[in-house]
């Protein structure tokens, strides 16, 4: 029986890891010329380098250093004015050389941080997650595991590997080990995912698809008693694909560690694999013996030794830093935090920006991204940013609701219609038939009509009692079918009662 | 005096992907004990202020531009593949951890 | 015999037409055929490519196109060098039948030169020897003596040369393996500074050493050579991109007058045979007597050089070697389990010293042990350099003998690993420090009538000065036996 996650934090206080690899978005492999292109046939995208073919050399691409750059000084971290390459060695057949061409004890970047913050019950909350090192290796090749029932690994007759991928600049980021965070542990590590994942997005240095493997994470979590200096034993866990699941991983291995600690039993140092179906993590096949990896310096390679002029170009291309650029949005339109949060928590702040940009006035804006359509989005259990609806769409039908051509509540049918790909509000306005009757004529029409048919509840309003009003204007709407603008009936309907 | 042991050169056979003999775990152990006595000598003098050397010459920074250059055909990179399927790399079962 | 000339007169010859590239390599495949069964330097004759490379050279010549100074001269390629479609297997079971799907640069350079390619040269397993000993496939026999090795870990390259089967080889050197069969054949053979030679396809054994090197029957066809293969290749990260040193005109120049030659204390002397000592000494007195200051440097980390090297190549060999796991080329043998496969393929596949090797630098490179035997050594390196550095403010060139016996019997040493590694003595500092060197004959040993090697060491990028200093030698030795050292092997194949 899981303890409670009340109960866990109640006894102890978690220590976070979090190594996240990052692919880059050049155009040609790390070490060659090959082609980095999503989704090519197998094979196709490989060549004696990054197939590791008896005397292939490895030449290192300038513009994944370059982007390696960016991302350790959005990171705040200090360039190392000398770094090398290493080799590690281990063996595994989807990697051609038998090791792995990465940094071992001089990496390109050290020593950041990254301030990440979380909105809770007790309001919101800020912690500095510390960046330990920022490092280059390539990625290796895929392996389809045939003839076995689930697709992994185990139990399957053979495999079949495509070195497309080999090869392919992965950035590696790791932070300290994360203390202080207490029952927040799980939000503040889909945070900092969620952050880094912003930063690297606004850099253009990959398109960071969790779910497509250009943003991978790997969680460590560890447990020990509240006050306790010494840090617990760790468990690392692989094949989180979505901020969800950092969260839930996270949380699921700190249940787990709890658990075993409560037991007196020790914590095995182990890898985990995360299971998107359970929410929890199962043992990775366990090893008898640590890997020695044997790092050396590559030989093939010379160290890189980043001028410091060409440094500060890079510092000073580095676009605006998300929390700053949300900062200033903030103020710009006078968001309060909460909403600030919620925002960002829906991940809708740039389409709520781009629908400003567009034309619609920042409140609306925010009010249909974070009610309407997250309300829908939540209904079919997306996030808002994979609905069919665009800033355009939400600009559109902004603009239609200020020109009065739209009411709320018809603008919400439009809505409703795009994200089911009933096309644009424009084709959706047409094809529905949707139209405000604003014609003054038309709605005295319907006006007459409804206080004919109660008369004492129109003698009610003459005689002053307003609130009266709300069945008249209850049966012009069923009248115009809805299409009426309800605040222009009422106005129009006192006036003809006389309390205009 | 053996520095080497035969557990020690069975541990790193693994390590190199070797599946040796006993006769040659046994050769190998006192071999590589005569030689490690002959090479340790580098200990000698190597003190603590001399920086290693791993390139012979004192080049840095050596990068390409960002740009795609000819991949091989799949039927070139496959050509060597002791086993190939749907174009891939047939490989037997593979027991270690990914 | 054609077979018998050098390949600039073979160049000479075929600018001006008297005889064509086709006839040229028919008679270097004949003589091949003749004599290569006694020999064995070949491990593949390519007739049909070796012909069809000679046909299109003919061809380029007759159109009127301006040739390179070496265009239809044939060429013996160390099997260690990739060449496309042609079968490459370093040496090693692990390879048999391999064809790569490319060029390395150093054939790409050579075909677009018109030199032609007859065939892939013999040699000990992954470049790891000093006898060509321990080939997978059969040893080679130095064509002075068959009963002897011809040197390692080129043997087949020195002794293509020796037994004219090629006018012209390719080999590598990471501790001697050019320099040391030129010595033990009476050829010459030169490695070139670290980074002068393209590696891009030169099948690694220890990175930081490896270097590609022109090998022939004189200097001057060595510096030609030396110009075709040379130069920056964006393909090798290690690469020079300065521009070849001028090596064809300092053969030309041959003149030592003013230079001082440092004769290094630490490279003579106990373990040196006498015979190879004396031809040593007489070389000297030649220089000294051609204009030459003679003076003595000492290199006092050098007696730490070979044990440095045994840590340092072995550590690289045994992860350049890592990719060897019968997955994506190679062969494979075995049952079960990936890494069953693995284990046994390589089991079978690599022979015993390179497995001794990949065992020790897998040791060296260990958690705990890095320190000691990897990290020491890289500092004994940083060392050597500076004996080096220090010796050429004395003196612009450095001599020694090459190496520090004649050719011995073939078995003599294969038991004893050590006293093979002691072949490299003199020659491993170089490649440790990345300068150059060169081997050129200095006679025979009077014990055995056997070929001994004068080694000529310059630092880096000033590979013209072998030339310079070994084409004056070469001049003076061959007036001083009347005609070049080859003269005097034994006739192979003669009916």
């Amino acid at each position: 029986m899981a303890l409670s996650y009340e109960k866990v934090i109640e006894k102890y206080e978690p220590v976070l890891g979090l190594e996240v690899h990052v692919e880059l978005g050049t155009k040609s492999k790390m070490f060659c010329g090959c082609s980095t292109e999503f989704g090519a046939a197998p094979n196709t995208q490989v060549c004696p380098v990054c197939l590791g073919l008896p005397g292939a050399l490895p030449a290192v691409n300038g513009k994944a250093i370059e982007y390696t750059i960016a991302i350790g000084l959005a990171l705040n971290c200090s360039i190392a004015p000398f770094s090398r390459f290493a080799r590690k060695n281990y063996f595994y057949p989807d990697m051609p050389k038998n090791f792995q061409t990465s940094q071992y004890d001089e990496p390109i970047c050290f020593g950041g941080f990254l301030n990440v913050k979380i909105d809770t019950d007790e309001g919101v909350k800020e912690y500095r997650v510390e960046i330990e090192r920022v490092h280059m290796e390539e990625d290796t090749g895929k392996s389809l595991h045939m003839g076995g029932a689930t697709g992994r690994i185990h139990g399957a007759d053979y495999s079949l590997l495509d070195y497309n991928r080999a090869g392919i600049p992965l950035v590696e980021i790791v932070t300290k080990p994360l203390t202080g965070t207490e029952k927040y542990a799980p939000e503040v590590a889909r945070a900092y995912v969620s952050e880094l994942r912003d930063i690297l997005r606004s850099l253009g240095v990959s398109d960071v698809k969790m779910e497509q493997g250009s943003l991978r994470c790997d969680a460590n979590v560890s447990l020990r008693l509240i006050g306790a200096e010494k840090l617990g034993t760790r468990s690392e866990t692989k094949n989180v694909n979505s901020l969800r699941s950092v969260e839930r991983a996270v949380r699921s291995e700190m249940i787990r560690h709890a658990g075993i600690l409560d037991k007196g039993e020790r914590v095995i140092q182990e890898t985990r694999h995360f299971h998107e179906d359970t929410g929890e993590t199962t043992p990775g096949r366990s090893k008898e013996q640590a890997e020695d990896y044997r790092y050396f310096p590559e030989p093939d390679l010379v160290p890189v030794a980043p001028a410091a002029d060409w440094i500060e170009k890079i510092r000073s291309s580095l676009p605006e830093k998300p929390s700053v650029r949300r900062k200033r949005i903030q103020e710009e339109w006078q968001v309060p935090d909460k909403e600030m949060a919620a925002m960002i928590n829906a991940d809708v702040l740039d389409q709520v920006e781009e629908t400003v940009k567009l034309g619609a006035d920042p409140t609306r804006a925010r009010s249909w991204w974070l009610g309407e359509i997250a309300r829908l989005a939540n209904e079919r259990e997306v996030p808002a940013v994979s609905l069919p609806i665009t800033a355009n769409d939400v600009a559109e039908v902004v603009a239609l609701i200020v020109n009065g051509e739209l009411t709320d509540k018809l603008a919400r049918q439009v809505v409703e219609g795009v994200i089911n790909n009933e096309g644009r509000p424009s084709e959706i306005i047409e094809k529905r038939g949707i139209k405000v009757v604003s014609d003054d004529s038309a709605l005295l029409q319907a006006i007459e009509k409804a206080v004919a048919a109660q008369p004492d509840v129109a003698e009610k309003v003459r005689g002053g009692h307003i609130p009266a009003a709300g069945a008249l204007i209850g049966a012009v709407m069923k009248e115009t079918k809805g299409q009426a603008d309800a605040a222009k009936v009422r106005e129009l309907l006192l006036k003809h009662l006389g309390q205009g | 005096m053996s520095k080497i042991s035969r557990d020690d050169v069975a541990n790193l056979a693994r390590l190199a992907r070797i599946e040796m003999t006993p006769a040659e775990l046994d050769h190998l152990s006192s071999e590589l004990s005569v030689i490690l006595d002959a090479v340790a000598r580098v200990q000698e003098v190597a003190g603590k202020d001399v920086p290693p050397t791993s390139h012979p010459l004192p080049i840095t920074n050596v990068f390409r531009a960002d740009e795609n250059r000819p991949s091989l055909t799949p039927e070139q990179a496959l050509s060597g593949a002791p086993a190939q399927e749907e174009q891939r790399f047939k490989v037997p079962q593979i027991l270690g951890e990914e | 015999m054609i077979y018998e000339k050098n390949a600039t007169e073979m160049a000479t010859a075929l600018e001006k037409g008297e005889i064509s590239a086709v006839e040229l390599t028919r008679a270097h495949l004949d003589r091949i055929a003749a004599v290569d069964g006694e020999v064995k330097a070949f491990l593949y004759v390519d007739n049909e490519g070796a012909l069809a490379q000679a046909r299109d050279v003919d061809q380029r010549r007759k159109s009127g196109e301006k040739l390179s100074p070496l265009a239809g001269v044939p060429l013996a390629l160390k099997d260690v060098m990739v060449q496309q479609g042609v079968p490459t297997t370093c040496g090693s079971k692990m390879l048999e039948g391999w064809r790569p799907p490319y060029d390395s640069t150093v054939v790409s350079r050579l075909k677009a030169a018109g030199v032609i390619i007859l065939g892939k040269t013999n040699m000990d397993e992954f470049a790891m020897g000093s006898s060509t000993e321990n080939s997978a496939y059969f040893p080679t026999h130095n064509p002075w003596d068959l009963t002897r090795i011809p040197g390692g870990s080129g043997g087949g390259s020195s002794a293509s040369l020796a037994a004219f089967e090629a006018p012209l080889a390719i080999g590598t050197d990471t501790g001697g393996s050019i320099r040391q069969p030129a010595a033990v054949t009476g050829t010459v053979g030169v490695k070139p500074t670290y980074g002068g030679v393209s590696r891009y396809g030169l099948v690694a054994f220890s990175s930081s050493l490896d270097q590609a090197g022109p090998c022939a029957r004189n200097v001057l066809d060595a510096a030609y050579l030396h110009e075709v293969i040379g130069g920056y290749d964006p393909m090798d990260s290690t690469s020079i991109s300065a521009p070849i040193p001028p090596v064809v005109a300092a053969a030309k120049n041959a003149s030592v007058k003013g230079m001082k030659i440092g004769v290094i204390k630490e490279l003579q002397g106990d373990g040196y045979q006498a015979g190879v000592l004396k031809r040593f000494n007489e070389s000297l007195e030649e220089l000294a007597k051609l204009g030459a200051e003679i003076v003595e440097v000492s290199c006092p980390n050098f007696e730490y050089a070979l044990a440095a090297y045994y840590l340092i190549a072995p550590s690289e060999c045994s992860s350049n070697l890592a990719r060897f796991d019968a997955m994506r080329y190679g062969i494979r043998v075995g049952e079960g389990s990936a890494e069953e496969v693995m284990n046994a393929t390589r089991e079978v596949g690599f022979g015993k010293e390179v497995k001794r090797r990949i065992i020790l630098g897998t040791y060296a490179l260990s958690s705990g042990y890095y320190d000691a035997y990897y990290g020491s050594a890289q500092k004994v390196r940083t060392l050597i350099s500076r004996d080096f550095e220090n010796a050429f403010t004395k003196a612009d060139v450095l001599v020694s003998p090459t190496a520090p016996t004649t050719a011995f019997k073939i078995g003599e040493k294969s038991n004893d690993p050590i006293a093979m590694y002691l072949n490299d003595i003199a020659t491993i500092p170089t490649n440790l420090a990345g300068v150059c060197g060169i081997s050129i004959p200095s006679g025979l040993a009077e014990e055995d009538g056997l070929p001994a090697g004068f080694q000529i060491m310059a630092g880096a990028m000033k590979d013209d000065r072998l030339y310079q200093v070994g084409a004056a030698l070469e001049v003076a030795l061959n007036s001083k036996w009347g005609a070049p050292i080859l003269s005097k092997a034994p006739k192979l194949g003669a009916k």
